[in-house]
C-alpha cells in the first residue's frame, strides 16, 4: 500500500485519537508516579501506642516544663507543658528541637580517650580507673589544689556534687561559665549584701526601660519573658529599648532609643542624676542607701549633667529628659540590664547602675518591681569529712576569680598551675572571648576530662571524654533562676532509655569517688545518683516527684533592702573597647541561634535567615550609610586585633552607622554537618576586657576595620 | 453511639504580628510535627522546605526610623473566588493530589499522588507549596524521632502545611469515641499555634462565633461590594489577609495595629490605598 499525505494523516490522527481515549495515557501517569515514589529508604515511621511524659527542659537556664509525646517507647515531639509554673504551655524552638540533640551526629557514644590525634572507645571502667588514676597521683604529690573543675552552673544537685567532689579532694578551684544568673548574684551582692539575687516581675511592670536587655532574644527565662511581652498591649505597659542596633526587642518595643555602644552605664547614671537632680526619686528610697543619697547625688551631678550625658551616650538632652520623666512618673517601673541574653561578658558598673534606678524609685520588693532576696537552697548534703591532703588544699587561694583568669594565669605562668580539669557540660573553648589563647592553656594542662553529650570544640581537646546523658534521658533537679520573680525547681526524668552508653554526671561522680584514696569515698556514700538526688533533696522531693516541680518562693518577698552604691562612688571608669578600627563591632544575639553550649540543632539552624548565614559564610549588618559602595553579599575582611574573618555584608538600615553587627552562635568546628562548619565564631574576633573593680570579662565589642575581600 | 453531623467547618486563623517577635517557635514545631526533614545547606531558603516560614517585613525608612515585623506564612488555605473552594492550587493540580475539604476548609495534600509536575506551585500565590527535590535524610537514628502520623514524603513530590490535619482527625476520633457530635475548640489546634510562646497564632472555626477566631477576625458573611469575589473579609479595621483583592479568599487572617503593616499585605498603586485602607466589610455589617 502507498502511504499517501492522505493516509498518513488519517493514519497520525487515528492514533492520537485511539492514544487519547484509551486508558494508557492514565495507566503511564499512575506508572510513573509510583515508580518515582518507591523508594524504599524513605522511612516508613512504626506506630504504636501514644502517650504523653513530663519533664523539664535544661537547655538553658529558663528550665521550661515539657511534655514529651511518645509512640510506644519513642519520644516524637517535645512541646510545652501547660500549666508549668514558669512558661505555662509555650515553648522555644530549641526545647522543641530536644529531640535532635538525642540523635545529634555529634554526640559522645561510649568514653572516649585520646590516642595521638585520634580518639579511642574505652570501657567504663577503663575510664574511670585511668581518671582515678591521675587523681590519685595528684593527692598523693601533695597538690589537690592543682584539679580543677569548669562547669556550666553552679545551683543543684549535679553542679553541688562537682563542688562536694572538689572539696572533699582538696581543691577550691570550681568556675562557671559566665552567665545571667551569676551576674544577677554578683550586682546583688555589691548593692544588698552577701547570699542574695535579683529577680523581675516583668508581668506585673507599666513601665520596662531596657538597657539592651534581649527580653525576646533570649534574656532570662526566654519563653517566660515572651508570655511577659505579649501581655504587654492588653496591660497598657511600656517598653522602652535601648540599644545600638534595632533588635527584635527594639523592633517590638514602643520605643527604641539607638545609643553608642559601652555607654548604658553612663546613660543610666545620667538618668538617675536627672531624677535625683529633679527630685522625681520615691521618698521612701533616700532611707534604704547606706549613707543617704547626697553625696551621690553630688557626685552625679558633676559627672553627668544633661549635656554631657548626651555627649556620651549619643541620645537627645530631650530624649533622656523624657525616658527619666516617664521612668519616674511610672507606677511600677523596672529598669533592666544585661545587653542581649546577659550572659557572655558584662559589666558590673553597668549592672548596679541600671539597678540604682530601681533603688531610686523604691520598686524593690513590691509587685510588678524587682525582687531582692536570699538565694533560696533546697539541698541538704551531709557535712563533708576532710582528711589532712583536702584541708591544706582548701586552704590555698584560688587560682583566679572568675573563669578567664584561669585561663589567663594557665596561660602566663611558667609552672604548671593545673594538672587536670574537670569540664562538665560547658565549651570554653568555643564562647570564651580569644578562643584561640583559651585553646592554648587547655593545650597546657596536662591531663583534660570532659564531661559532655557532644564532641564540641572543648571536648575535642579533652584527654578522656566521659558521655553523658541528654536533658531527656537524664534524672536531674533544675532549678530556675535567671532572674525570674519566681524560684521554681523542676524535676527532670528520662523520658526514653539512653540511645548510647553514656551515663548520668552524678553516677560518674561516685564511682570516680570510690576509686579515689583518703577520704573522697566516704563522702559519696549514696549507691547511685537517683537515691543521693532523693537524700539531698528530701525537703521538697515530694512535691518535685508528684508534681514535676517544686515552687521555693513566689510572690511579693518581704525583705527589707539596704542600698550600697559603694562600687559607683568609686568612680570606675567605663569599659573602652580595644583596637584602633573606625568601626565597632559587636555581636548580637539571636533568639534562633544558642551563644554557648549546646550548639545549635539542625532544625535551629534551618529557620536561620539567609541575612545571618549564607552557604557557609556569616552575613554582618551595616548601615548603608558605613557601606561605602559595597553592596549586599559583598565579601569583606573584617579586622579586629584579635583576629580577621571574612564575611558577607548585609545592608540594614536597623543598625547604627558606624557599628557591625555580628551574630554570636555560628562557626561551630565539630563534627555535624548541619550545623558545624558554617560562618564564624565571634569570640575568635574578641578579646577579653578586663573591668576595673569587678574582675568581670566585660567586652562589649571590639574596634575593627572592613575592607573589600 | 451518636452520629457525627456533617457541619461544615471553615479552620483558620489569625495572626498577631505585634505580639510575633519572629522567634522560630512555630517554625520548628512545625517541622517537628510534620516529619519535615532537613538538608546540610538550608540558607537558600527557595529549596528550604518549611510548611511555616517567618518572614521579615521593614517600613523601608532608614535609621532611626526604621520598623521590622515578622510575618508568619502557613498555607493560606484558599477558598478561592468567591470561596467555593476552587484555590488556586487545586484548580490546577491534574492529578487531584490537592483537594479542597467543603467540610473543615482545609486545603489536602496527597503525597502519592502528586508526580510531582509543580503547578499548584506556579499558581500559589503565598510560595507556600515546597517541591523535594531530593530525598529526605536523617542521620543515623535520627528517624526514630518521626511522628507515624504524617508520613515522611519522597522525592518528586509536593509539599505544604495541612494545618495540622492529623490532629483534626484524632480530635475527630476521640469525639466519635466518646459519643460526641462535634470537637471542642481546644481539641484541634495546629502545632504553630500550641507553641507560639506569645500567643500571636489563634486557630479555630471561622464559621463558629463563639471561637476567639471569629471574635478576631470577624468575618462579613457578605461578598466585598468592592470586588465580589473576596468573601469573609474581616470587619476588624486592624485584620487583613495577604494579597486579599485577588480573590484568593485565604483563611490565614494578620492583625496589626501598624498602618504600614497592613499595607505591606498587598501591593497598592500611588493613592489606592488611602482610598481603601476603611473598607472594613460590607456596609450593612460595618
Amino acid at each position: 500500500m502507498k502511504v499517501d499525505r492522505r493516509s498518513f494523516l488519517g493514519l497520525g490522527l487515528g492514533a492520537v485519537a485511539g492514544f487519547s481515549v484509551s486508558p494508557v495515557l492514565l495507566k503511564l501517569t499512575d506508572d510513573s508516579s509510583i515508580w518515582t515514589q518507591n523508594w524504599p529508604w524513605t522511612p516508613v515511621p512504626v506506630d504504636g501506642e501514644v502517650s504523653y511524659e513530663n519533664s523539664v527542659c535544661s537547655l538553658c537556664p529558663g528550665s521550661c516544663g515539657i511534655s514529651v509525646r511518645k509512640i510506644d517507647d519513642r519520644p516524637v515531639k517535645i512541646e510545652g507543658l501547660d500549666e508549668y509554673p514558669i512558661n505555662n504551655g509555650g515553648a522555644c524552638l530549641h526545647g522543641i528541637s530536644g529531640l535532635q540533640y538525642l540523635y545529634d551526629p555529634a554526640r559522645v557514644k561510649s568514653p572516649l580517650k585520646k590516642n595521638g590525634d585520634k580518639f579511642e572507645e574505652i570501657s567504663w571502667d577503663d575510664a574511670i580507673s585511668v581518671i582515678a588514676g591521675k587523681l590519685n597521683d595528684i593527692r598523693t604529690a601533695g597538690s589537690p589544689e592543682k584539679f580543677v573543675c569548669i562547669a556550666d552552673k553552679d545551683r543543684g544537685s549535679v553542679p553541688e556534687l562537682f563542688k562536694r567532689f572538689l572539696k572533699t579532694f582538696g581543691s577550691s578551684n570550681f568556675y562557671t561559665m559566665p552567665g545571667f544568673e551569676s551576674y544577677l548574684k554578683l550586682t546583688a551582692e555589691a548593692m544588698h549584701g552577701k547570699g542574695m539575687t535579683i529577680g523581675f516581675d516583668l508581668e506585673n511592670s507599666d513601665f520596662v526601660l531596657s538597657f539592651g536587655a534581649g527580653i525576646i532574644e533570649g534574656w532570662g527565662s526566654p519563653v517566660s519573658c515572651f508570655k511577659a511581652n505579649a501581655s504587654r498591649k492588653e496591660r497598657e505597659a511600656k517598653l522602652y529599648q535601648i540599644e545600638p542596633r534595632l533588635s527584635n526587642t527594639a523592633a517590638g518595643a514602643d520605643k527604641w532609643l539607638p545609643i553608642k555602644p559601652g555607654t548604658e552605664a553612663d546613660l543610666a547614671l545620667g538618668i538617675c542624676s536627672f531624677i535625683l537632680k529633679h527630685n522625681l526619686y520615691a521618698a521612701t528610697a533616700a532611707v534604704r542607701f547606706k549613707g543617704g543619697l547626697n553625696k551621690f547625688a553630688a557626685q552625679l551631678q558633676n559627672d553627668y549633667s544633661l549635656s554631657k550625658t548626651s555627649e556620651i551616650t549619643g541620645i537627645k538632652e530631650s530624649e533622656i529628659e523624657e525616658i527619666a520623666t516617664l521612668f519616674a512618673k511610672a507606677k511600677m517601673p523596672i529598669a533592666v540590664f544585661g545587653k542581649g541574653k546577659g550572659d557572655a561578658s558584662q559589666s558590673l558598673k553597668e549592672f548596679i547602675a541600671v539597678q540604682t534606678l530601681n533603688c531610686l524609685m523604691d520598686n524593690i520588693n513590691k509587685k510588678g518591681g524587682v525582687f531582692i532576696q536570699p538565694v533560696k537552697t533546697y539541698l541538704e548534703f551531709p557535712e563533708e569529712t576532710l582528711d589532712d591532703v583536702a584541708k591544706e588544699g582548701n586552704e590555698k587561694p584560688r587560682l583566679g576569680q572568675y573563669v578567664h583568669d584561669l585561663f589567663e594565669k594557665i596561660n602566663t605562668s611558667s609552672q604548671p598551675v593545673v594538672d587536670t580539669l574537670f569540664v562538665y557540660q560547658s565549651n570554653p573553648c568555643y564562647a570564651l572571648h580569644d578562643t584561640k589563647t583559651i585553646k592554648q592553656a587547655v593545650g597546657k594542662i596536662p591531663f583534660v576530662v570532659s564531661f559532655s553529650s557532644f564532641l564540641d570544640e572543648t571536648a575535642k581537646e579533652a584527654d578522656i571524654i566521659l558521655p553523658v546523658h541528654t536533658f531527656i534521658e537524664r534524672l536531674e533537679d533544675v532549678p530556675s533562676g535567671a532572674g525570674l520573680s519566681k524560684t521554681v525547681v523542676g524535676l527532670s526524668k528520662p523520658v526514653v532509655k539512653p540511645v548510647f552508653n553514656t551515663k548520668l554526671p552524678g553516677d560518674i561522680l561516685l564511682l570516680l569517688a570510690k576509686a579515689l584514696d583518703g577520704t573522697v569515698a566516704e563522702n559519696f556514700a549514696w549507691e547511685s545518683y537517683d537515691e543521693c538526688l532523693e537524700t539531698v533533696a528530701k525537703n521538697i522531693w515530694d512535691s518535685l516527684f508528684q508534681d514535676g516541680y517544686a515552687i521555693l518562693e513566689e510572690g511579693v518577698p518581704e525583705e527589707s533592702v539596704e542600698v550600697n552604691v559603694a562600687f559607683l562612688t568609686g568612680n570606675p571608669s567605663s569599659i573602652q573597647a580595644t583596637g584602633d578600627g573606625e568601626l565597632m563591632l559587636i555581636p548580637i544575639d539571636n533568639m534562633r541561634l544558642p551563644s554557648a553550649a549546646p550548639a545549635a540543632s539542625p532544625f535551629s539552624i534551618k529557620t536561620v535567615s539567609d541575612e545571618v548565614l549564607k552557604g557557609r559564610d556569616t552575613v554582618v549588618e551595616i548601615n548603608p550609610k558605613t557601606a561605602k559602595g559595597l553592596k549586599n553579599y559583598d565579601y569583606v575582611a573584617l579586622t579586629t586585633p584579635v583576629g580577621t574573618a571574612k564575611v558577607m555584608i548585609h545592608l540594614n538600615e536597623g543598625i547604627m552607622p558606624g557599628v557591625v553587627g555580628m551574630v554570636k552562635g555560628l562557626g561551630h568546628s565539630f563534627d555535624n554537618k548541619y550545623v558545624s562548619n558554617k560562618g564564624v565564631n565571634i569570640n575568635e574576633l574578641i578579646g577579653p576586657v578586663i573591668e576595673p573593680g569587678s574582675g568581670l570579662d566585660a567586652a562589649f565589642g571590639v574596634k575593627a576595620k572592613i575592607s573589600k575581600a | 453511639m451518636n452520629k457525627i453531623e456533617n457541619k461544615a467547618h471553615k479552620f483558620g486563623m489569625v495572626i498577631d504580628l505585634d505580639k510575633c517577635t519572629g522567634c522560630g517557635s512555630c517554625m520548628v514545631s512545625c517541622m517537628s510535627e510534620n516529619n519535615v526533614p532537613f538538608k546540610e545547606d538550608e540558607s537558600n531558603k527557595k529549596d528550604s522546605i518549611t510548611w511555616m516560614r517567618v518572614y521579615k517585613l521593614t517600613n523601608g525608612k532608614s535609621f532611626p526610623d526604621t520598623e521590622i515585623v515578622y510575618l508568619p506564612r502557613p498555607c493560606q488555605h484558599c477558598g478561592g473566588k468567591g470561596d467555593h473552594g476552587h484555590s488556586p492550587c487545586v484548580s490546577v493540580c491534574p492529578a487531584t493530589a490537592t483537594d479542597y475539604g467543603y467540610d473543615t476548609g482545609i486545603v489536602s495534600q496527597i503525597y502519592t499522588r502528586c508526580f510531582g509536575c509543580r503547578y499548584c506551585m506556579g499558581a500559589c500565590p503565598y510560595h507556600a507549596r515546597y517541591f523535594n527535590w531530593w530525598d529526605p535524610k536523617w542521620p543515623e537514628g535520627m528517624e526514630k524521632y518521626l511522628s507515624p502520623d504524617v508520613s515522611p514524603r519522597m522525592r518528586g513530590v509536593v509539599e505544604k502545611c495541612s494545618f495540622c490535619f492529623h490532629r483534626y482527625q484524632a480530635a475527630k476520633d476521640k469525639a466519635y469515641y466518646d459519643g460526641r457530635d462535634d470537637i471542642e475548640e481546644d481539641e484541634y489546634q495546629t502545632a504553630c499555634t500550641t507553641a507560639c510562646p506569645s500567643g500571636a497564632i489563634v486557630f479555630g472555626d471561622l464559621n463558629n462565633p463563639a471561637h476567639r477566631v471569629h471574635e478576631i477576625v470577624k468575618p462579613d458573611p457578605h461578598p466585598w461590594p468592592n470586588n465580589p469575589n473576596v468573601v469573609g473579609k474581616s470587619r476588624n479595621p486592624n485584620v487583613f489577609r495577604l494579597l486579599e483583592r485577588l480573590g484568593t479568599n485565604p483563611k490565614v487572617y494578620y492583625l496589626s495595629e501598624r498602618e504600614w503593616v497592613r499595607k505591606a499585605g498587598d501591593n497598592y498603586l500611588d493613592g489606592e490605598w488611602d482610598k481603601i485602607k476603611n473598607h472594613h466589610g460590607s456596609e450593612s455589617h460595618g
